[in-house]
């Protein structure tokens, strides 16, 4: 695997003067931009690749016989290889392009599960699931009879590892669960839940949706089944995604949509599919989004993901230290193996209203159900604050969170 | 107390005057009430503010109004001023408050009713929220709640 040459920063801190929209004020405060799990910021290389795209060489992709429509192919196409080589998937049949998370696991659940699914059959989930990882298994078990099984977490925001091996069943038909949870910031045991399953030739899909932008993903060395990811959270543009797949599974399954490109030969007798990945990648693409995530990658290579990783784990320590020792704190979300992510409440204050406050003073965090209100319901809350953080941020944003936390307490003294 | 520390800062102070804190803390008229004649419930997803409002009807008018929930000190005081508000109005100038007060909030061009004769001043103090996009909403669902409930809608009303 070729990756530019690591630790060419003097430091990680350097970082931050790569993404244009940390140099501005918010309310005259620096900004603080503390919520990259909701979506991460762009360094300027990946903002000039897509503006050089859309000025020099936008054209369609795989149609064009002229120069432009070459140049967005390569571009496009050199951007799967990125991917695959980012993951470390074996073969770039494997890495199909989607509009995010969200479609990775929707395309899963309806051309993976749906014509294998019969009535009681079993989709194993866990408790900490954002809303992606649930409804797309819920709409196929409605299609088919199927059940979703949920394996539960305990005061800490761990899965009961053995609450889930119990669950396992020889109903059980696919296993879906975070990588790491967007709401607690958990890391899942994810290489002992697939040996689990795998002993028992359970297929599993991993949301990596907060994985990837935290930690170096090889999804051969994980062996898991399905690995899905957004590119917006990893520094890229948002309505671009990935679902790797392993071949022979993704061989396996009908297209999920059809349309133009997806097709070798149509007549109205019927119609013979594209080979892999294309089967899955009807219509248009979002091609810009797409080579933006390829300079994602270029990016992330370039800090290296032992560093981001290293960074954010002292990072995520501090947060965890500072926000504890205000008075009337309560974390939410206190496993042993985190990453980047602290949900929280402060005395009685609404999160909505501490959002505000802390907007007002260049603060941005996440407040509410961050799409996993089962988690919400577990921990007895309507919503929670969460700071989350990125390789850009460092202990400047941290101090300023705590500042702003603790003005909102003396509003609502 | 808490207002004046944050004099240097005119918008917050604004959106969190005095008056709302109040209410947020001691919100009135939070409660059920067993036999009201009309019920909504108001979901604000975004935020997960969830209130029911509660209303007896006699003859055209509101008797008593109530709701129960929970939300953020916006949604929470708003309800709470509302409820106040309406209490021994007539159903009829309930929904001109309704109307007076979501196109106070929501539209900037808004002109009030000639008319309108209800004094809403309590009600002004939630005007800070109109530099808030995000939390207008919060603002306005306790409205929507109650302009459901008279109209008799079963169907949950939300603000997204």
């Amino acid at each position: 695997m070729s990756q530019p040459q690591e630790n060419q920063f003097s430091s990680i801190s350097d970082c931050r003067r790569d993404f244009p929209a940390l140099q501005q004020q918010v309310h005259e405060h620096p900004l603080a931009y503390l919520d990259s799990a909701a979506s991460a910021q762009q360094p300027e290389s990946v903002i000039e690749t897509v503006a050089r795209y859309q000025q020099r060489d936008h054209a369609n992709v795989h149609r064009g016989v002229y120069t432009l429509s070459h140049r967005a192919t390569e571009a496009y196409e050199g951007a799967r290889d990125k991917i695959r080589s980012f993951i470390n998937a074996s073969n770039r049949k494997e890495v199909i392009l989607t509009s995010g998370t969200t479609e990775s696991i929707n395309l899963v659940a309806q051309s993976y599960c749906r014509p294998r699914l019969q009535p009681g059959d079993e989709i194993l989930i866990t408790h900490m699931e954002h809303h992606a990882n649930i409804v797309p298994w819920q709409l196929v078990c409605e299609q088919t009879g199927a059940v979703l099984v949920v394996a539960p977490i305990n005061d800490a925001g761990e899965l009961d590892i053995d609450a889930f091996d119990k669950l396992l069943s020889d109903r059980t038909r696919l296993v879906a669960v975070a990588h790491v949870s967007n709401a607690l910031g958990t890391v899942n045991p994810v290489q002992d839940i697939i040996r689990r399953a795998q002993a028992r030739d359970i297929p599993v899909l991993l949301d990596g949706a907060q994985g990837v932008p935290h930690m170096s993903v090889d999804v051969q060395a994980l062996d898991c089944d399905f690995y899905a990811f957004s590119a917006h959270k990893m520094f890229g543009p948002t309505g671009t995604g990935v679902l790797f797949g392993k071949e022979a599974l993704l061989e396996d399954m009908p297209p999920y949509q059809g349309g133009g490109d997806m097709i070798l030969e149509v007549s109205f007798d019927g119609t013979t599919y594209n080979e892999l990945p294309y089967k899955f990648e009807a219509g248009t693409p979002n091609i810009s989004g797409v080579i933006g995530l390829g300079a994602a990658i270029d990016y992330l290579l370039s800090v290296g993901m032992d560093n981001v990783a290293r960074h954010e784990t002292q990072l995520l320590e501090y947060m965890m230290q500072q926000l504890g020792n205000i008075d009337g704190m309560r974390l939410i979300g206190t496993a042993a193996n985190k990453a980047s992510v602290q949900s929280f409440l402060v005395d009685d204050i609404h999160p909505h209203d501490l959002g505000t406050i802390l907007d007002h003073q260049g603060v941005a965090i996440r407040t509410g159900h961050h799409c996993a209100m089962p988690v919400m319901d577990y921990f007895g809350v309507p919503g929670t604050a969460r700071a989350s953080v990125a390789l850009y941020n460092n202990r400047d944003d941290i101090d300023q969170l705590v500042d702003a936390i603790s003005k909102a307490q003396q509003i609502f003294s | 107390m808490n207002a004046i520390d944050i004099n240097h800062d005119d918008e917050l102070r604004d959106l969190y005057r005095e008056l709302i804190l109040d209410h947020a803390r001691n919100p009135r008229h939070f409660h059920k009430i067993d036999d009201a004649t009309h019920t909504a419930e108001g979901i604000n997803p975004l935020c997960g503010d969830k209130l029911r409002l509660y209303a007896k009807v006699d003859g055209d008018v509101i008797t008593e109004a109530s709701f129960e929930g929970s939300g953020c000190a916006i949604s929470v005081a708003s309800a709470s001023l509302m409820t106040d508000l309406v209490t021994g109005l007539s159903v009829h100038r309930a929904l001109d408050c309704f109307a007076e007060v979501t196109g106070r909030l929501t539209d900037p061009e808004h002109q009030a009713d000639h008319d309108f004769n209800v004094n809403l001043d309590k009600i002004r103090a939630l005007d800070g929220v109109r530099d808030y996009p995000s939390r207008v909403k919060c603002a306005t669902l306790a409205w929507h709640a109650l302009n459901s409930a008279v109209k008799g809608q079963s169907q949950p009303v939300s603000t997204e």
